[in-house]
């Protein structure tokens, strides 16, 4: 364990990931403020996948956040080649400080491929080399027992987990049942669903945790590096991709929407000008030109970056603000458009008769009546960006490759597909960690857009 | 109206099942392939002919222009440079091609008097003489009516119907003479041509750099008065006189070299010095046809056994044999130690033996493997991920081949390339270069760490070797055993080089003021390695490097930019670490040396040089010097271990691997032998038509049952469809039911 | 109409000038005429002379927005983007940087791409509307819902892994077809079943959704309730109102991509060998080829408001209360 001698750093996507917690945050404490608002947001979890998705999502924002406090390490204190770590690489020591050779089979106990050996007498064999970092004296028991005792812990800390939450919960309750006579009459949310969700949630994740001491649970890759560990480190990656891209463009599209929308004449028309331009550029061509550019920056000025993390961060960076440059147009004229209408309602062009600033009828009447817009659009791009991500890897202008992703998982993995036999494990725990957040980012936004969507309102 | 629809759904599910049987029936018929999942639309033939693969398609085709392996290995089967390597031989040797006899070499000095080769020799004159009954493949540039070429001014209507070189309804040929080879050297001293070589060529041809002053002048002059462009005025070089180059009648011609250059030889076996007839030239400089894409530099006329017959370099390439080819023969001797005595089965035969070579694009390596096993390609490269399944290694350290490639008959060669891929250091860096015992030891500590061996066994699967120094294996100059291990980071114990310990590094890291890794003020070292940013293992083979530094305690922060930025990089001398590697263009130490010689280092050559690494030593430049002339023998050899063990000292590069080619093919072909500097190989080999027909179509068969249980499925789906179906035509729902999206 | 079209056509012009712009801006941002000399020369030893020599012909030895050297309005005429440009608007792409045509190029390699995309197309559009239609039939049931959650799960897994499961599936382990590869004519057959069969799967999720929310806002209009009320059965309902309501938003929705049609999957053309325009785009980015980029980002553009203009056109064949104006 490196624990002395290190200070925090901040990169520039750790600092934009807290700050969209930070929103979040916000965001909740102000729902729960407003009556209707917090109705609404209540009938959003009232949805079993909602509430299942919701808890997804919320496990895989908590990974990315976990690997979004970095720590510099001082080098005196350590021989590791890493000039930081994050919160996630602690609790994964075990697995970023000691890696094996080359493949290796989930579970296995030898590399996936045999390797020439000299032997002491100076003769040569074909053998399957013993991996170094996995447990090898099982006590002659079987890895099948070995692994369901282990299992029998996972299953405890599990239950006490969802015990303790149970526990919680029951409390607010009855809290709650003192306090107020009149409890709403509304549907009660289905808890039944969240404990189950996160019952699975924590005995998977407890399970891979405990396993991944003595195991590499789902493989080693080409260089040795433990897959497990590597999925779960893409998170970061996707989540980041997934919900700052809107996010950073939002500002932008705002600004020239409503603009467009409100002021009409000269400005809509230098607007829509500028995204028509923009959105008729094919969209991965204009993508990669924009990331050459970024590299060829980046190349010149290398020396803006004391290490590899760093730069690989800034390309991130960069590439977020890139694909967002791509997306705002669509937002940009749906803002527009509603804008628009929302200007020839009554009470805005009564506002404007009174002689109200723009800005003043902005704040109070058209942008109120844009957010749901704005949520959705978050929620829908999310799952897009994150596979897109993946493709643009695949083209060559994604993410650093020194940055893990599934993108580059997938990348690697198109080659070890022709293998024989196939090496899967790496496809595999790309598609599964990446299926499941695509997956409850599809099915939460659904249920958002179905309950924010005024035309929808019964 | 119930019945009708019904009626209708019934009629529409037979239509389908129909229609899924009729498809069927097509994919098997309509092509005269033999198999469901052949990639060829029709491969029942009764010729022999090579399927093969190439991985990028070819941008020039024009032999002045195109340097590049990919592209040769379809021009070498179409030019005819003066001289080739001889198939089987090693070391490599050359011989006559297209000429009588090899060229006879004469020597003179100053005053223009004959002398021997080791007196002071002002010039070399080359003297060729060409072989009977050379004769160009069918062309229409050719194609005369009366005293003028027919197709030289094509009109709208001739060109109508013509979308390749091959559509022209009249073809003609003519014999070789002597002035096609000047022609040929004198367009690249055309700079519109953009000849690669033609800057290294240019201080050894007598009078080049003045002839290709004055006709480029000229041409440019006769661009701007025709306000046309390079690619469509055509510049008549046969009016300018080249001193260094003449035909002296239409079957010999001379080249007069300055001083004495013996590597100039195998520049002869070049494309680069294949004949251009200038009807043909001219013949492309027409407007219709540069529209068509057809140039000289998709359309190639040669000599050799094949011509193009068909190009589409984004799909396909088609060669077919020339007519018009001359007399060849199979060699009769030359089998080297190792090789199979079955290499001499065909010995005097008249080549080439394959009737049509086809070429298919393959960007990726999966589907390139797999057609390999299907047997669609009969030759395979090996990539390192399909490794595992073909080779294995034996008992006794040999490469063996799978149980799996057994049963299939596969049969391989092995061979170490005439290629070295190194890691550089930037001399004129003030951490990593520099030339004192301190900063030798550091670049020789890191050289220990960067363990060559597990790189190979890890990225190559084991297709390598480590290199001991510049000079890979197969080459003058070259050692094996324990003369030939660089000292420094090899030990030679048990009848083997091993790698010294990582202590023994470590030791030097503290010699060379580095403890542990730490500069003085305690922090860490850092060193910036600048790589490819490319391809899919770009991260892993990334991070072994970083590994392989921690192991010393430095800290290794890469950057990878994309080829064009890394290129300038090592030009200004803007890195500090590097990967590089470099190709044999001939079988000779100095074409590896000169890659360290001081007067290439890029600092002092404006970054036109090649040596990336800056390394500038005075005594290795003085011998390098010496060297570069010297005939190989006893001498050669004392000089250059003499420059091996200045290098190997100073470690401007860690030395790197030189990588394996490793050749997997059916048993149906015959003839195969590695041979790295040849490219004209394909006239060699031979298929053995019957067993390729029968293997493809043993191995290709369709598994058919997951087809069926789909078709079930969908049969068996369509009951209960129908009944539900009909069930809610007969309901009228209450609007107020429905609801729309959304989930409970 | 005709002036309508004549307008529009005429607004695309500061568009693609902007769209030049943009391009050539972001590519010489990366690249001086001297890398595109060394990638193009690609030799061993390229020498100042050589690059020079090059630029000259190919003309990248002029500056890039403003010559300083010429005089008057030739200090913006002289330039590489108005000679290229003007070159450009008369669609003369001329060469690449290679040297090759790239009209010619463009018109070979549009077939290939068009005979990969265009079926995808429409049996994509066939496959989702019916499938929708019958999940509509069904709303409400088991049936709906079961497909309802199908479709997202098919949404949420990213194409790259279905590119490679079809593969390793259909082409390595049960022999059907082709690994990869193209032929002309009847023959592509074989090679053109596997790319569509993935692209019409993996389109089915996004596709089907879309068309059953269409329908089904369909359905809940009045006029769709009057007419189940006069007791016309469902199947009428659907077949004579629904569908015949539903496919005019649905047809001006992809109308806009009819035009981009030609220019090819990036993807599938590279993952099946297949010799198309997104193929060619694709390795014109990888090589910096700037003759062919600058061509397809504007043949892109002008394929996007080709399709802008078709959509609005028609909006009015289809619903002739919207009048272009």
């Amino acid at each position: 364990m490196i624990i002395d001698g290190i200070t925090p750093v901040f990169l520039w996507t750790d600092l934009m990931i807290w700050f969209l917690f930070a929103l979040l945050i916000i965001g909740v404490v102000q729902i729960r403020k407003d009556q209707q608002k917090a109705q609404q947001w209540r009938s959003v979890f009232e949805s079993k996948t909602a509430i299942a998705a919701a808890l997804v999502l919320l496990f895989y924002f908590m990974v990315a956040l976990a690997d979004s406090i970095h720590f510099k390490v001082d080098p005196k204190q350590t021989a590791v080649n890493k000039t930081m770590i994050s919160g996630l690489d602690m609790l994964f020591s075990h697995l970023s400080e000691n890696s094996e050779r080359t493949y290796s089979a989930p579970f296995a106990l030898n590399e996936y491929s045999s390797s020439v050996v000299f032997t002491e007498s100076g003769d040569v064999a074909q053998e399957y080399l013993p991996l170094k970092h996995v447990i090898q004296d099982l006590n002659g028991d079987s890895t099948l027992l070995y692994v369901l005792q282990q299992s029998s812990w996972a299953m405890m800390i599990s239950l006490i987990l969802l015990v303790v939450f149970m526990v919680f919960h029951g409390y607010q309750k009855f809290k709650a049942l003192a306090h107020s006579k009149n409890r709403d009459s509304s549907k009660s949310l289905p808890w039944g669903t969240f404990y189950l969700t996160l019952f699975s949630i924590s005995f998977i994740m407890g399970w891979l945790y405990i396993l991944s001491f003595d195991f590499h649970v789902l493989g080693t890759n080409k260089v040795g590096e433990d897959v497990f560990y590597q999925s779960l480190k893409s998170i970061r990656t996707g989540v980041i991709i997934g919900g700052l891209t809107t996010l950073v463009m939002l500002p932008l599209a705002l600004a020239l929407g409503i603009s467009a929308g409100y002021f009409k004449g000269w400005i809509d028309d230098v607007i829509q000008y500028l995204y028509t331009t923009l959105n008729s550029i094919p969209g991965v061509l204009l993508i990669a030109a924009a990331v050459l550019v970024m590299q060829s920056i980046m190349t010149t000025n290398a020396d803006w970056f004391g290490s590899n993390e760093e730069r690989a961060d800034m390309r991130l960076l960069f590439l977020i603000f890139i694909l967002g440059m791509t997306s705002w147009t669509g937002l940009c004229r749906l803002l527009r458009a509603e804008t628009l209408k929302i200007s020839q309602i009554e009470y805005v062009t009564a506002a404007k008769a009174f002689g109200l600033k723009p800005i003043t009828i902005i704040r109070r009447h058209i942008y109120p009546n844009l957010v749901h817009l704005i949520l959705i659009a978050l929620v829908l791009d999310f799952s897009g960006l994150v596979l897109a991500e993946a493709v643009l890897s695949y083209v060559g202008v994604g993410v650093d490759p020194i940055t893990p992703s599934w993108g580059n998982m997938i990348n690697q993995a198109r080659l070890e597909m022709a293998r024989e036999p196939m090496v899967w494990w790496s496809l595999f725990s790309a598609f599964c960690f990446m299926f499941i957040l695509v997956l409850a980012a599809n099915l939460f936004a659904d249920r958002v857009q179905w309950v924010l969507n005024p035309k929808n309102e019964k | 109206m119930i019945h009708r629809f019904s009626g209708l759904f019934k009629q529409t599910a037979k239509r389908a099942i129909g229609l899924v049987a009729f498809s069927l029936f097509l994919i098997v018929n309509i092509s005269q392939a033999s198999n469901w999942n052949s990639p060829y639309s029709d491969d029942k033939l009764d010729h022999q002919v090579y399927y093969t693969s190439f991985s990028s398609p070819p941008k020039h085709l024009d032999p002045v222009i195109s340097y590049n392996s990919n592209e040769w290995t379809f021009l070498s089967q179409i030019y005819e440079p003066p001289l080739q390597y001889h198939y089987l031989k090693r070391p490599y040797s050359l011989e006559p091609l297209t000429l009588k006899s090899l060229p006879r070499i004469r020597y003179f000095d100053k005053a223009g008097s004959e002398v021997s080769a080791d007196a002071d020799v002002a010039y070399s004159e080359y003297l060729f003489e060409l072989k009977d009954g050379v004769r160009y493949q069918p062309h229409p540039a050719f194609v005369k009516q009366g005293e003028l070429f027919k197709y030289h001014k094509l009109s709208k209507d001739q060109l109508k119907s013509i979308k390749t070189v091959n559509d022209f309804k009249m073809t003609a040929t003519r014999a070789l003479v002597a002035e096609d080879y000047i022609y040929a050297i004198k367009r690249m001293a055309l700079r519109q041509n953009h000849s690669p070589i033609f800057d290294s060529m240019k201080p050894y041809i007598v009078g080049f750099d003045e002839f290709s002053k004055q006709v480029t002048q000229a041409f440019k002059d006769q661009i701007k008065v025709e306000s046309s462009n390079s690619k469509l005025s055509y510049f008549p070089l046969r009016d300018y006189a080249l001193e260094g180059a003449e035909a002296l009648d239409d079957r010999r011609f001379k080249i007069i070299i300055n001083g004495v250059y013996p590597q100039f030889l195998y520049w002869l076996t070049m494309n680069f010095f294949a004949p251009i007839p200038w009807e043909v030239d001219k013949f492309y400089k027409q407007q219709g046809l540069i529209e068509k894409n057809i140039t000289l530099d998709t359309s190639p006329v040669g000599t050799g056994p094949y011509y193009l017959a068909e190009n589409n370099p984004n799909q396909r390439m088609r060669l077919v044999v020339n007519p018009n080819h001359h007399q060849e023969f199979y060699p009769t001797d030359g089998l080297a130690e190792n090789a199979s005595p079955e290499l001499l089965n065909d010995a005097g035969k008249k080549l080439p033996f394959i009737k049509e070579v086809v070429y298919s694009l393959e960007k990726e390596s999966v589907p390139l493997w797999n057609k390999f096993l299907q047997g669609y390609y009969d030759a395979s490269g090996v990539s390192s991920d399909s490794f595992d399944q073909a080779i294995s290694i034996s008992t006794g350290g040999n490469m063996e081949l799978t149980e799996q490639m057994l049963e299939k008959d596969i049969q391989f060669l092995a061979q170490v390339q005439p290629t070295i891929f190194y890691f550089g250091f930037n001399m004129a860096d003030p951490v990593v270069g520099g030339y004192s015992e301190k900063q030798q030891k550091l670049r020789q500590a890191i050289s220990i760490a960067l363990n060559t061996e597990e790189y190979i066994s890890i990225f190559l699967n084991g297709r390598g070797e480590p290199a001991q120094g510049p000079i890979p294996p197969g080459l003058f100059g070259y050692q094996e055993g324990e003369q030939g291990i660089n000292p420094y980071v090899y030990e030679w114990k048990k009848g083997r080089a091993q790698r010294k310990s990582i202590e023994q590094a470590k030791q030097l890291l503290t010699e060379a003021g580095y403890p542990n890794g730490r500069t003085k003020q305690g922090e860490p070292l850092t060193i910036h390695y600048d790589s490819l940013d490319s391809g899919p293992d770009s991260q892993s083979m990334l991070n072994w490097y970083r590994k392989q530094f921690a192991k010393l305690g430095i800290n290794l922060v890469i950057r990878s930019s994309d080829y064009n930025r890394f290129q300038d990089k090592v030009r200004k001398a803007k890195v500090q670490t590097f990967s590089w590697g470099w190709n044999a263009d001939y079988p000779d130490p100095e074409n590896f040396l000169f890659l360290l010689y001081g007067g290439n280092a890029a600092i002092h050559t404006d970054g036109g040089g090649v040596n990336g690494a800056n390394y500038d030593n005075p005594e290795f430049n003085r011998l390098f010097e010496k060297m570069k002339t010297m005939p190989n023998g006893e001498k050669r050899l004392k000089v250059i271990n003499q420059m091996l063990d200045i290098v190997r000292k100073d470690a401007p590069w860690s030395w790197g691997f030189n990588p394996k080619a490793l050749a997997l093919y059916h048993s149906w072909l015959k003839n195969v032998w590695p041979n790295a500097l040849a490219n004209n190989t394909i006239k060699y080999k031979r298929i053995d038509m019957e067993v390729r027909d029968q293997q493809r179509i043993n191995w290709n068969q369709p598994v058919i049952w997951p087809l069926v249980i789909v078709l079930l499925l969908l049969l068996i789906s369509i009951w209960p469809l129908t009944k539900a179906y009909r069930a809610r035509q007969n309901t009228i729902i209450s609007s107020n039911k429905t609801e729309a999206g959304g989930q409970q | 109409m005709f002036a309508y079209i004549v307008r529009r056509l005429l607004f695309a012009i500061p568009i693609l000038i902007g769209v030049n712009l943009i391009t050539f801006a972001l590519f010489f941002m990366v690249n001086t005429p001297d890398d595109m000399a060394r990638a193009q020369l690609g030799a061993k030893q390229t020498t100042p002379e050589m690059i020079q020599a090059w630029k000259e012909d190919r003309g990248y030895d002029k500056p890039l927005f403003i010559n300083l050297q010429a005089s008057g309005h030739g200090t913006i005429t002289q330039t590489l983007f108005v000679q290229e440009s003007v070159k450009l608007f008369s669609f003369d792409f001329g060469q690449s940087d290679s040297g090759r045509q790239i009209s010619a190029d463009i018109y070979e390699r549009m077939w290939p791409s068009l005979a990969i995309a265009l079926p995808t197309f429409i049996i994509g559009l066939v496959t989702n509307i019916a499938i929708a239609l019958l999940i509509v039939l069904f709303r409400g049931s088991t049936l709906d819902k079961v497909t309802m959650a199908v479709a997202v799960a098919i949404m949420s897994v990213s194409g790259l892994f279905y590119i490679i499961a079809g593969q390793v599936l259909f082409s390595k382990m049960w022999h059907w077809v082709p690994i990869s590869g193209y032929a002309e004519g009847l023959d592509g057959f074989r090679f053109l079943i596997l790319p569509v069969l993935i692209g019409v799967f993996a389109g089915i999720g996004a596709g089907t959704r879309w068309y059953r929310s269409i329908f089904l806002e369909e359905i809940n209009k009045d006029y769709v309730r009057t007419a189940r009320a006069k007791g016309l059965s469902e199947i009428k309902v659907l077949f004579g109102h629904v569908l015949q309501n539903g496919l005019l938003p649905i047809l001006t929705g992809v109308v806009v991509v009819i035009p981009t049609l030609f220019m090819g999957s990036l993807i599938m053309e590279s993952f099946f060998g297949i010799p198309g325009l997104g193929s060619y785009t694709i390795d014109a980015i990888r090589s910096q080829d700037f003759g062919i980029v600058k061509a397809m980002v504007f043949l892109g553009s002008v394929l996007y408001i080709i399709g802008l203009i078709l959509t609005d056109i028609s909006y009015t064949y289809f619903d002739p209360r919207v009048k272009l104006s």
